[in-house]
């Protein structure tokens, strides 16, 4: 098992002809597919059966978690160093406001874009398809699919040649 | 608009040439010799901003202009400038992003750069303004041995968490929507050195579909929290005029009064770089008359906004008629500084009114000057705002005069120097155009045409 390879990676010239393969490869049984694609392309996360993605509930707690952190901050300073101005309430939650928003929106950001990072496992420098040959045109103008090895029906010979067949444009072998 | 952006970009280019032009302008840098000029420019500027700062720290904040009762003056009006430029990038690049405008792909990147280092030029003012800049950390909640804390009660102390907070996110912001370019970029490079830079700020991205479908809801979300926090930082920027009591800033029509006399000014100078960059790299291919067309319409919808600004600003005055009000309203129009008031309007609004017509709006010649008159104006009404009010307050016996020195002049023309270094470095070192949202806008757009 451990010299099993990574995947076979199938290059296509469109996101169409990537959509059928992808389609296709599902209709034939394979379930451990990935892309690679140089933009978004719409509807592949549905073909690939991708679990929707959790970072809206991330940006959310990271809000509540900021905002509660600016209120909690102000009414301490407020009480630990209370300066009576004009008798204005101490614990002024209008004047608390702004800062408030403002952690909201940076701990919400920061930590969508941390939890995107995390869950994609990035930075990962090396990676395996970056060995074969025609991977560096997925950020060009080539769609990649990807049946990786530990597919239960993958097989190097048999898979290879199905993606021959849907009119892949090269078919390589990611090493392990 | 979103029929209009259905053929913004010439289809007769293919999604393979975007990304070899757009990674070939830092791989294969085209204009050595101009870039050059502009830098060794740009760095003689930076120089100056070193001297003014050594001067400043070395004799204090006596060398400027200001004194009681224009205890704000340069500082503050050039730091609220600054920042209103930053805006304009992130409102191009968030809520057209949020509103599918297709238009923006070939200017949010280069518009993002500029936010990034025009909130950092805005940034230093008031670090400089301090006159011990060495205290700044008490601006920050931290136990210290005096007992003492911030007063979160007080504009003052949002101001850093507006402004701190901004920057991050933009910075945030501004590296996600770079990631896949970079990796573009990394993936075009043949020098060891490239390979080695793009390679690691790439962060290995692989395009992999999970991986977009992630990296668009980050992305997506951080720019609907970008948009009210444009709206917020400059809001919070106006109340530190706002919440007090200075005749002629003492109105509720402050926050949006900045918010669009901010994006006013972004947007013209969003425009003065893109018919830069364009006729710099040759980019009219992606930055296309069409852009300019509707770059042209929204300083002049921003620009129309600002005005009503101004027209409610006098209202206000009236409507109180509170003495002191109306003394500051007639002392801007007919005081010792009536020239900033007529400036700021003849500038703002005169010639803006040419972008009416769709010839001036396409050509990047004329579009350029408005906007340079736009900016101009802008700078000039951050002036009146600031030195008109403050000159002649309540009291007849604290009346004085605002001149600014050499050095007020000098610092601020450092910041230019601050804002040019580092964005001719990222024209250099980094792709200005968004290279995978260009694709996919060319994509798009081929797939409509084809039915």
């Amino acid at each position: 098992m451990a010299d099993r390879p990574f995947g076979l990676l199938a290059e296509f010239d469109s996101p169409e002809a990537l959509l059928a393969a992808a389609r296709k490869a599902r209709e034939a049984g394979y379930r451990a597919l990935d892309a690679f694609t140089p933009f978004p392309v719409e509807g592949l996360a549905r073909i690939l059966r991708l679990p929707r993605p959790n970072i809206s509930w991330v940006g959310l707690l990271g809000g509540f978690a900021g905002g509660t952190f600016a209120l909690l901050m102000q009414c301490y300073t407020n009480y630990a160093f209370p300066l009576n101005v004009g008798g204005r309430p101490l614990y002024a939650l209008s004047a608390f406001a702004v800062v408030m928003f403002e952690l909201t929106v940076l701990f919400s950001a920061l930590s969508m874009i941390v939890a995107m990072l995390w869950q994609n496992g990035l930075p990962r420098l090396n990676f395996p398809a970056f060995a074969t040959k025609r991977f560096h045109l997925a950020s060009k103008d080539r769609f990649f699919l990807c049946i990786e090895g530990r597919d239960a029906a993958f097989d190097e010979h048999a898979t290879a040649s199905f993606l021959n067949e849907l009119g892949a444009l090269s078919v390589e072998l990611m090493p392990p | 608009m979103t029929d209009r952006s259905a053929d913004i970009l010439p289809l007769r280019q293919s999604i393979g040439g975007i990304a070899d032009q757009l990674t070939g302008i830092p791989l294969h840098f085209p204009a050595r010799r101009r870039w050059w000029i502009a830098m060794l420019f740009a760095l003689a500027l930076l120089l100056l901003l070193v001297i003014s700062m050594v001067e400043l720290f070395t004799r204090g904040v006596g060398i400027w202009g200001i004194n009681v009762p224009v205890n704000w003056a340069f500082a503050i009006h050039n730091y609220v400038w600054w920042l209103g430029i930053g805006h304009a990038g992130t409102l191009i690049s968030a809520l057209l992003l949020l509103t599918g405008s297709g238009w923006r792909n070939s200017l949010n990147r280069f518009a993002e750069t500029m936010t990034l280092f025009a909130v950092l030029c805005a940034g230093i003012y008031p670090v400089l303004h301090l006159g011990r800049p060495w205290y700044l950390y008490w601006m920050f909640p931290y136990p210290a041995t005096m007992g003492v804390w911030p007063q979160f009660r007080s504009p003052l102390e949002w101001d850093i968490w507006a402004v701190l907070t901004y920057l991050t996110v933009s910075l945030a912001f501004w590296y996600t929507g770079l990631i896949p370019d970079l990796a573009a970029a990394r993936d075009r490079a043949t020098g060891r050195g490239w390979q080695i830079f793009f390679g690691v700020t790439a962060l290995g991205w692989r395009g992999s579909a999970a991986h977009w479908q992630r990296w668009s809801q980050a992305y997506r979300l951080t720019a609907g929290l970008a948009v009210p926090l444009v709206v917020s930082v400059h809001s919070e920027v106006s109340l530190l005029f706002a919440a007090g009591q200075i005749p002629g800033w003492h109105s509720t029509i402050f926050p949006p009064y900045f918010v669009l006399g901010a994006a006013f000014s972004g947007f013209a100078m969003v425009a003065i770089i893109a018919i830069s960059l364009r006729s710099w790299f040759g980019l009219k291919n992606l930055v296309t008359d069409e852009h300019l067309d509707l770059l042209g319409m929204v300083v002049l919808a921003c620009g129309l906004m600002t005005a009503y600004g101004y027209v409610f600003e006098v209202f206000d005055a009236f409507y109180s008629g509170e003495p002191h009000e109306l003394q500051t309203l007639l002392d801007r129009t007919a005081g010792a500084y009536a020239w900033t008031y007529w400036g700021a309007v003849i500038f703002n609004f005169i010639p803006l009114q040419a972008l009416w017509w769709r010839r001036v709006r396409r050509t990047g010649w004329s579009l350029m000057l408005v906007s340079i008159s736009v900016v101009i104006g802008m700078w000039l009404e951050r002036y009146m705002i600031l030195v008109t009010s403050l000159y002649r307050d309540f009291l007849v016996s604290s009346w004085s005069h605002f001149t600014p020195t050499f050095w007020d002049w000098s610092t601020w023309l450092g910041t230019v120097g601050l804002f040019l270094v580092p964005f001719l470095l990222a024209i250099r070192f980094i792709p200005l155009i968004s290279i995978f949202e260009t694709k996919e806008l060319l994509h798009e757009e081929k797939e409509d045409a084809h039915g």
